[in-house]
This record gives structure tokens, sequence and C-alpha cells, in this order.
């Protein structure tokens, strides 16, 4: 034997360790290991692939929400320089320019927020226009020509004219041609803005509206390939002068960051699955290929070599078959990704970004982590074999000393899977949770086996064989029911809790949700417009009142720009705020801190913040927070924080206070209601007779949202393929586990004759009763589960279900018992001899 | 050589055995025949390699005959299948292994339960312990395999052959493991069975002292049987 440190033992660990790999693979002992292997892998980089492209896709799904890759705002037409620099790289450009303006209506001019804008204006996303106010319409890739004006449908009403009309703006008159139903990068809220007009970049000098000193908003739009566009503005930050910013994506709407959010949480949460579970097959797998080599290793020993060395060279051996394995998993993870990113193009409306080759790394480390790492253990227990065990068997090698082991590969896990998805939270919920359903899995099964063993006395033979040897064999069937009850927990979730959520999120956003928002209704028209959409044959509708107020102070220290660094603190410090006031928070609120108000609260100066507001603008729970309203200051003190669900579409507001403390300030109501194409078409007649109140169609970015939901439950539903796939994976192996075992045993029994009808009905036993006591118990920790994630992941509501629990023990019964009866009746027909010549 | 006997409770007739293997077909077993008559001592010898353990095998029926077929009582083999001649082996047909083949999990009394506990029998409990007794295993009937010596997993494995009071003893090499006292012993329990039951008894051995014991010697040579004698 060399010396352990010098360079020769390496040679000697490697040439060895490649030595036993080919004779292992020979001897068909690796199958199983590599396919577990296999399984996570695939699933590891298909996910991870395409984790990483969504992942950039939906950063330019956010990018359509400012209409480019990249936008710079100034407040002067000073960015020629960097439309140079863009244009240099080879970047697409498009210049707009926006600005308040009133045009001249028949009755009252009217505010619209006006925007020129140049050729190839939006590079990102697309504008859909229609022949007139709340008509069909169609997405467009044209700007309007120059003379030309495109509205917004509620302006034409307010100013009521039709498509051809003529209006002027500024020192110049337009013709009007179309409307406009969707403008990407609308931005801001959609309650506080003047109605849009359009116009060509080129007719705006005519206008002559755009004059020194005057409020205009410029903006450098650019669009190109992601990486050179993320350098390209870390050229350009340094450039920026003062009254010149790039533009973030959080300006965007919330309604779709929000939906957006979901489903990359939906994606994690199956690739965190997935490889876990295939990590507990692995483990499980390895448990069985270290047992099978125990010989091996005691005789390695006899043999004079150190312990040391042993593990070294059952490490080097799996180092090597991971690797191998690895490479082989990378083309089925390749192909799983294109079929998935099929799925999602049409979601994305482009192409996905090409792929990168952080997956291919990070599955390379998965492979290697979850092999060296999950087969270690038992495989490390093997160098503390004593040579004795050749010729005494029954020496047996407890894994679990190394149980810190495990805890290591599990955090290593977690920090690839962190790396690979950047869900902290989700990441390590589902770590935690793994463990805890482990140790609450193992512990009722040991209570469970416990009163089995009480169950044996007076049963029939066979009953009483089947359980006894549950009973006999403690330690392997509790570890037998765990890894059952993780496999058809998985299953469980899989097939009812994950329709379940899925449809709940799709729910959500159902198809008669409100389809148009009504804002600006005065108090005395509220009858008047509760009236006529009964007329309509509109159920009855809820209106909400807001009052319109600035905020001044947080704890008394008066509010400016300057204390925040984010831009949409910024943003949201130079804008009013909607204050409503309501008795009970809206049903898909949750309260995240404090308490909502009680009754006799009425007329105190309470504040319920939305959290997300609360967390930008750091106010914190008891703040005391001032509005100036109508020219007078009010202190609010921050009673509860809200969870808002933006994407439900409901009529939410950041702000909310008690009722009894506005009522008497002038407020203006808002309402949302669905209407369907024939109703939606009499709107004109609703503004004809309110010509203050707005109507805003929220139909495009509805669908927006609703097709974001509807691809992305296919490609979860088609990554869960993989978790299913491990959950399989950690059936079958927990099968194999102890098979050896039993084989031997049925051989024995049956050279002292035990017919085969007894030793089949006692496996039919064993497995029935291992299978209805694991599925029981994964009922109830998928239940729990799918709780939890429904509450805390998700937002959404669901329901305990006792069936899931009878699910999982028919599930149980039905895979276990047939799986494991299956995997051990081949044995019954082969002949015995055979069996004990390989012995146990 | 050849006894056409059809009383004989034990016929082999021209009985091969070949394996497959990965290089090719190897013969373990080539045209073996015998007749044992009830109640009679047999002897099986043969070098190491020989093939005594496969012809044992196959006269228990623990594995398939490629050729040729074994009459127990009156009964083929071949005809048989797997379950037919466990239920043969339950009643009739007692096996000690050369290596024993004890169940790890399962203490010494346990493993000479398990018999009686396949078959459905009353009190297996006190009959195993008695047979613990009888091999002087009482000591360690609560003991695992893996905790006994070689002659005590011996031992025990002799009395759960036992247990079924069985008319054929099949005993692989029995007193290898154990000192000449002990041999003894186990010897002369096994041919006090013989003579009180009338259980006929083929034993495969290297020792000299149990095979002249036998009535009959069967001599074993690279699967071939090349010479029987009386004694
Ligand atoms: N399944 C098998 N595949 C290949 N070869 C086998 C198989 N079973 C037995 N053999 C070979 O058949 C020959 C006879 O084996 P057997 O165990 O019957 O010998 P034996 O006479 O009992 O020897 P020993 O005295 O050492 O126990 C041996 O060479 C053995 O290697
Ligand atoms: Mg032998």
């Amino acid at each position: 034997m060399p010396d352990s440190a010098s360079p020769l033992n390496l040679v000697f660990i490697w040439q060895n360790a490649w030595r036993m790999l080919l004779r292992d693979w020979h001897a068909g002992e690796l199958n199983i290991l590599i396919l577990g292997l296999l399984i996570a892998v695939t699933s590891i980089t298909a996910v991870g692939f395409f984790t990483d492209r969504v992942e950039r896709g939906i950063n330019l799904q956010a990018a359509e929400l400012i209409g480019a890759d990249l936008a710079i705002s100034s407040s002067r037409d000073d960015m020629q320089s960097y439309a140079q620099q863009a244009s240099g790289h080879g970047f697409n450009t498009a210049h707009t320019i926006s600005f308040r303006s009133v045009v001249l209506g028949p009755q009252v001019p009217q505010l619209v927020e006006v925007k020129a804008v140049s050729s190839h204006y939006p590079l990102r996303g697309q504008l859909r226009i229609a022949d007139g106010a709340y008509q069909p319409d169609r997405t467009t890739r044209e700007i309007p020509q120059r003379g030309e004006l495109w509205l917004e449908p509620q302006l034409l009403q307010l100013l009521d004219i039709r498509m051809g009309d003529s209006i002027s703006l500024g020192e110049k008159t337009f013709v009007v041609q179309q409307a406009i139903s969707y403008e990407p990068d609308r931005g801001g809220d959609l309650f506080s803005v003047a109605p849009r007009v359009l116009m060509n970049i080129a007719d705006l000098p005519a206008t002559r509206l755009v004059q020194q000193g005057a409020l205009v908003n410029f903006r450098l739009l650019v669009s190109g390939e992601l990486n050179a566009i993320e350098n390209f503005q870390q050229q350009l930050e340094p450039q920026l002068q003062t009254g010149q910013k790039i533009l973030s994506i959080e300006d965007g709407r919330p309604e779709l960051q929000t939906a957006l959010n979901s489903a990359r949480r939906f994606l994690a949460l199956a690739a965190i699955i997935s490889s876990l579970l295939a990590g507990v097959a692995i483990a499980t797998v390895a448990i069985r290929f270290a047992r099978r080599h125990l010989d091996t290793s005691a005789m390695l020993r006899c043999f004079g070599i150190p312990q040391r060395t042993i593990v070294q060279l059952f490490s080097m051996e799996m180092v090597f078959l991971s690797i191998i394995v690895s490479s082989l998993a990378f083309l089925p993870g390749y192909l799983t990704q294109l079929i998935l990113s099929q799925i999602l193009d049409q979601l994305l409306l482009t192409n996905l970004p090409a792929i990168s080759f952080k997956p291919l790394i990070v599955g390379y480390a998965t492979g290697i982590v979850m092999l060296v790492g999950f087969a270690l253990p038992p495989l490390l227990a093997l160098g503390d074999v004593p040579p004795l065990h050749v010729l005494r068997r029954h020496i047996i090698v407890k894994p679990s000393r190394n149980w810190y082991l495990y805890v290591s590969v599990v955090i290593s896990m977690g920090i690839l899977l962190q790396w690979q998805l950047n869900e902290p939270r989700m990441v390590l919920a589902v770590i935690v949770g793994m463990f805890a359903t482990v140790i609450v899995l193992a512990a009722a099964a040991f209570i469970l086996i416990a009163f089995l063993s009480r169950l044996g006395q007076h049963i029939a033979v066979s009953w009483r064989f089947g359980l006894v040897n549950i009973v006999r064999r403690y330690n392997s069937s509790v570890v037998q029911i765990v890894s059952f009850g993780l496999g058809i927990m998985i299953l469980l979730l899989l097939s009812t809790v994950r329709s379940d959520l899925l449809n709940d999120w799709q729910r959500s956003l159902p198809v008669d949700a409100p389809n148009y928002f009504i804002i600006n209704i005065q108090n005395d028209q509220l009858t008047g417009i509760k009236d006529y959409f009964a007329a309509q044959k509109v159920e009855s509708i809820k209106l909400y009142p807001m009052v319109r107020a600035r905020l001044v102070a947080i704890n008394n220290i008066p509010v400016s720009t300057e204390n925040y660094e984010s831009e949409r603190a910024r943003h949201m410090l130079t804008r009013e705020f909607n204050l409503s006031w309501a008795e009970r928070p809206q049903l898909d609120n949750t309260i995240i801190a404090g308490n909502w108000w009680k009754k006799d609260d009425a007329g105190k100066h309470l504040l319920s913040l939305e959290k997300d507001l609360a967390k930008t603008l750091r106010i914190s729970l008891g703040a005391t927070v001032s509005f100036d309203i109508n020219g007078k200051r009010n202190d609010f003190i921050v009673s509860n924080l809200r969870n808002v669900n933006w994407d439900s579409f409901n009529i939410n507001f950041f702000t909310v206070v008690p009722p009894g403390v506005l009522e008497t300030l002038p407020a203006s109501w808002v309402t949302s209601v669905y209407l369907n194409v024939t109703q939606a078409a009499s709107l004109s007649t609703l503004v004809r007779i309110f010509p203050n109140v707005t109507v805003v169609d929220i139909n495009t970015i509805m669908q927006r949202v609703r097709s974001i939901i509807d691809r992305v439950i296919l490609a979860v539903e088609f990554i869960f393929v993989f978790s299913l796939l491990a959950g399989l994976a950690v059936l079958y192996a927990s099968i194999l586990a102890n098979q050896d075992q039993r084989r031997y045993e049925s051989a024995v029994c049956r050279t002292l004759g035990a017919r085969k009808s007894i030793i089949l009905r006692a496996l039919i036993i064993e497995f029935i009763t291992l299978g209805a006591l694991s599925g029981f118990l994964a009922g109830f920790a998928a239940s729990t589960i799918a709780l939890l994630l429904a509450e805390y992941v998700f937002n959404f509501s669901y329901h305990f279900d006792v069936a899931v629990v009878l699910y999982g023990m028919i599930a149980g019964i039905l895979i276990v018992g047939i799986a494991g009866v299956s995997g051990t009746y081949k044995i019954l027909r082969t002949p015995p001899m055979l069996t004990l010549r390989q012995g146990e | 050589m050849n006894n056409d006997d059809s009383s004989a409770f034990i016929e082999v007739r021209c009985v091969g055995k070949t394996v497959t293997t990965r290089q090719g077909h190897l013969c373990l077993l080539d045209n073996i025949n015998f007749t044992v008559e009830a109640g009679r001592s047999v002897a099986v010898l043969g070098a190491s390699g020989s093939g005594k353990t496969t012809l044992l095998g196959l006269l228990a029926g623990l594995d398939d005959i490629s050729h040729g077929d074994i009459m127990i009582n009156g009964q083929s083999l071949s005809q048989l299948d797997e379950d037919g001649r466990a239920l043969l082996r339950a009643h009739n047909i007692g096996f000690v292994f050369q290596n024993f083949q004890l169940l790890q999990h399962l203490t010494a009394l346990e493993n000479v339960m398990l018999p009686l506990e396949l078959t459905g029998v009353k009190a297996a409990r006190e009959t195993a312990a008695d047979l613990l007794a009888r091999v002087g295993m009482t000591e360690r009937s609560q003991h695992y395999p893996g905790q006994l010596s070689g002659g005590e997993q011996q031992r025990c494995a002799i009395a759960r052959a036992f247990t079924m009071r069985p008319r054929l003893l099949i005993a692989d090499e029995p007193t290898g493991n154990l000192d000449a006292e002990t041999g003894m012993r186990i010897i002369d329990l096994l041919f006090k069975l013989n003579t009180e039951q009338g259980t006929t008894l083929i034993i495969a051995t290297h020792d000299t002292a149990l095979a002249d014991r036998c009535e009959r010697r069967l001599m074993l040579q690279a699967g071939q049987l090349v010479e029987t004698s009386v004694a």
C-alpha cells in the first residue's frame, strides 16, 4: 500500500475506483442508481434551462411595460448623444415626448395626456387600436400618420366626436383616426391619469406646445440583445445628468407583475420538489448499494487497505458515475426545455432568449453533490465495517451515524437551487417542510407499527406472518413508510391538490370578472349610475368612495423625494393618494400585521396600508401618517397592513380609513362591472348622460394576465411530470430497498416447504399494510402542505379535504401493493437454490 | 450399479444439470443414476466442486433438473411445479445447508419455529425448544445467527431440519464446522432418527468417520457418479 498522502496514492485511487465502477456496472449494480440520478439531473437541468429562459422572458414581458428593454427619461431634449451611442451598438431606438395639454371640446376644455411618438414605437409590446370607441380591436405596428390623432375611447365620448372629425391641438388641426384600446407602456394609476392622445412626433413643432419651461417628459427607448443592453445600461449610468433617469420596470402594472411572480413561484416549486425528491430516491438506492458492498469493503479491510482509502475509493467511484450521468442527462434536459419553450413562446409573444450555460453548470453540480452527498453517508459507513464482517455477516451498518452529511447535502442542494431559482423563502420553506414531513412521518410510522405489534397474536398465519415481518424489520419499515409516504404525498399533491391550486389561481380571475372600471362618479350621480346599470341588467354594483389626498409627513417628519432612493417611492410621493373608507376589508385582502378596525372605531383616524406601499415608503405599524386633504392636514395612525391580490382586478386601494372620517369631504366614487359586448357598446350612452364620468377598459390587460395564467399552468403541469417521475423513483427505490432481503427470506421459507400462496399472501399483506399506513399519513401530509402553500405562498384559499386522505390510502394500497408484490413475485417462480447460493 | 427396484424411496434416472453462464453452457452433473430404499443412509463423497451440493439441491427439489428425472416416494419431481415441490418438502424433506441459511433477523428459536409456523402447526414454540435442547442449544436459543459460532449455527440448522419429522433428511456437510466430539453427537442424532423413525439419510461429507457409518457411499467426480459401494 502506498502512503496515503503520496501522489502515487491518488493514481491508485483513480485507477481502482474506475475499475470498481466498470465492475459494478458490469454486474448490474448501478442500474437503479443511474436511473435515479438521470431523473434528478434531467429534471433539474430542464427546469434550470427553462426557468432561466423564462426568467429572462419574463423580464422581456416586463420590458413591454416600458415599451423597450431600456428607457431613459429626461425633462429636456438632451439625449441625442445617448441615441447615437445606442445606434452605434446596433440597437433599435425610438423617441417619445409626452406632456399634459388641453383639447377643446364642444362643452368644456378637456385635460389630456399627449404622447408624440417616432416610428418603431413601441419597441416592446404592441399597441391595440379600434375603429371606434369600445369596438373590436386589433394590434398594430403603425404609429399615427402625420396629421392624425389616436385617442382613448373615453375622450371620444367626452368630446362627443367621431372618427374622421377634426380637432385642434395647440396651433395645429388634426383628424381623429383611431381609438386606442391598449397602450403597453401606459403605466401609472388607472384612476388618476387624464385620457391619452397619441400623435406623430414630426407634427410636434407645428403645435407649438412644447415650449421652454413647459413640463415635458422626453424618452429614449432602446431595444436589443439582452446582455448587450445590460452592458449599455451600465455604460450609460455614469453619464446621467440631473433630470435624466433610467426607467425601471417597477413603474409597470402591478397586475401583470403579480401574475408573473405567481408563475415563477409555481415553476420554482416544481423544480425544488423534483430535485429534493430525486435526492431521496438516490439516498434510498445508495443505502442498498452500500449494503451490497459490505463484503467488498470488509474484504478490502482484510487485505489491509486503510479505512480512509476505502472511503476514497467508493467516493471516487461515485464522482466518476455522477460526471458520466450528468453528461448523459444534458440531452434529455435540453430537449425537455425545448418543448417547454414552445409552450411559453406564444405566451411571451417574442422568442425566448437563447439558453445560457448556468443551468448546465448547476446540472453538473447537482449531479455530483447529490450522488456523492446522498450516496456517501452509507458508503462512509462502509469504511467502518470491521474485517470481521467477512466471518460474521450479522454486523449492522448504521448510516444514521452520518446524519450530518445528509444535512450538509440538503444545505448544498438548497444553495444550488437558490442560485438557480432565486426564491430564498420558497427554497427554505420546502426544505424545512420536507424535513418536518419526514420527522412527522417517521414518528407516526413508529406509533403505527407499535400498534401493529400488539395486534399480531390471534390472527391467521399469513396475516401474522405479513404483519410480523413489518414489526420485525422495525427500523427499515419506518424508513420504508417514510419514503413510500413521501412518494405518495407527491403523487397526491400532483394529482388532486395541484389541480385545486391551479384552479384556484385560474378562478381568481373568472370569465365574468369586472372588465370595466367606472371612475370619477360624483355624490349626486350615485343613484343615477345604479339605475343605469340596473336597466342594463347588470347585477347590483358596489361603489367605492375615494378622496384625493397628498402625503405630507410620516411620523411628523415632512416627506421629501430626497429621502428615498427607490424610483417607485419617489414616484408615489409626487402623485395624489386615493383615500377610501370601508367598514370591512375587501374579501381578497388579508391582514398581515395589526388588526382591522371594529365597529366602534368609526370616526377614528386610523389607516390601513397596502403592504408593498408601506415597505416602499418605510412606514411601519403604529406610525403616524399625515395627509393634506382639501388643504387641511389630517393625521392617521397605521393600524394594519394588508396584502392585496392585484391580479384579481377587484377595486382596491392602497390606503383605507374607517367610516365616519372622510364622508363630509368632496369624494368621487368608483365601481367595476362586467359588461358583455352589447352592454359595452352602450357605454357611450352612459358617458353622454354623465359626461364627467370616465370609463376604463381593462379587457386587454386582463386578457394578458389570463393568458399568462393559462400558459404557465400548462408549463407547470409539464414540469410537474418530473416531480411525478421523481416521486415514482422514490417509490421504486424504496421497494427495491429491502427486496434482496425479502427474496432471500422467501427462498429460505420455500426450502422449508412454505407454499407459494402463503408467501404471496404474506407479501401482499405486508405491502398492503405498508401502503395503507404510508398512504394514510401521506394524505394528511399532502393536505396540510397544500393548505400551507395556498395560505402563505400563493395567497389562495384552500380547504382541507378528508377525501385526499382516502385517496392516499387507496393509492398507497394499489401502488405499493402492486409494485411491491410484482417486484418480489418473480422469485416465487425461480428455484430457490440459485437465490440461496447468492446469499443475502 | 443400476437398480430398477420400483419399491425404491428415491429413484434418480439419467439426471443431468447444466447452467448457462457468460462463457456458455456448463455441465455440473451428467447422467447420474441410483436408487435408495426407504430408511437407508447414504453418504455422497467427492472432491470440492465435484457437484455434491448440486445433487442434494436437486434431490430436495430446490432446483430444476436439466435432464432425466428424480422420483421421491413414487412422485416425479420434474412433473411437480414449484408449489408441489414445496409441499413435498414441507412434509417429507428436511435440509441442512452447507452454509446454514439461517434468517439473520430471527433468533435461533424463531428460526427453528419457522417451518412449523409456515405450515400452521400448533405448539411450534415447545417443539422447537425441545429440538434445540436435543442439539444442546437451549442456552443460545434467544441469540441471533450473527452471534453464534459456525458450529452453533450448524446445530441450529439441523434442529430446524428435524422439526417436521421428515422422511428424508438431506444434509450438506453437517459436521464440517464441528469439533470431533460435537460432530459425534450430531451424527448420533442423525442416525438415531434414522433408526427410530425410519428416516432416510443422504449426507454429503468429507468426514470418513461419518461416511463409514452410512450403509452406502456414492462417489462423485467432476459431475459424474464414478462408484457406489455398500458398507
Ligand atoms: N449457478 C451456477 N453457475 C455456475 N456454476 C455453478 C453454479 N452452481 C454450481 N456451479 C459450479 O458447479 C460445481 C459444483 O458445485 P457444488 O456446489 O455442487 O460443489 P460441491 O461438490 O458441493 O463442492 P464443495 O465440497 O466445495 O461444497 C462447482 O464448480 C460450482 O462452481
Ligand atoms: Mg458443497
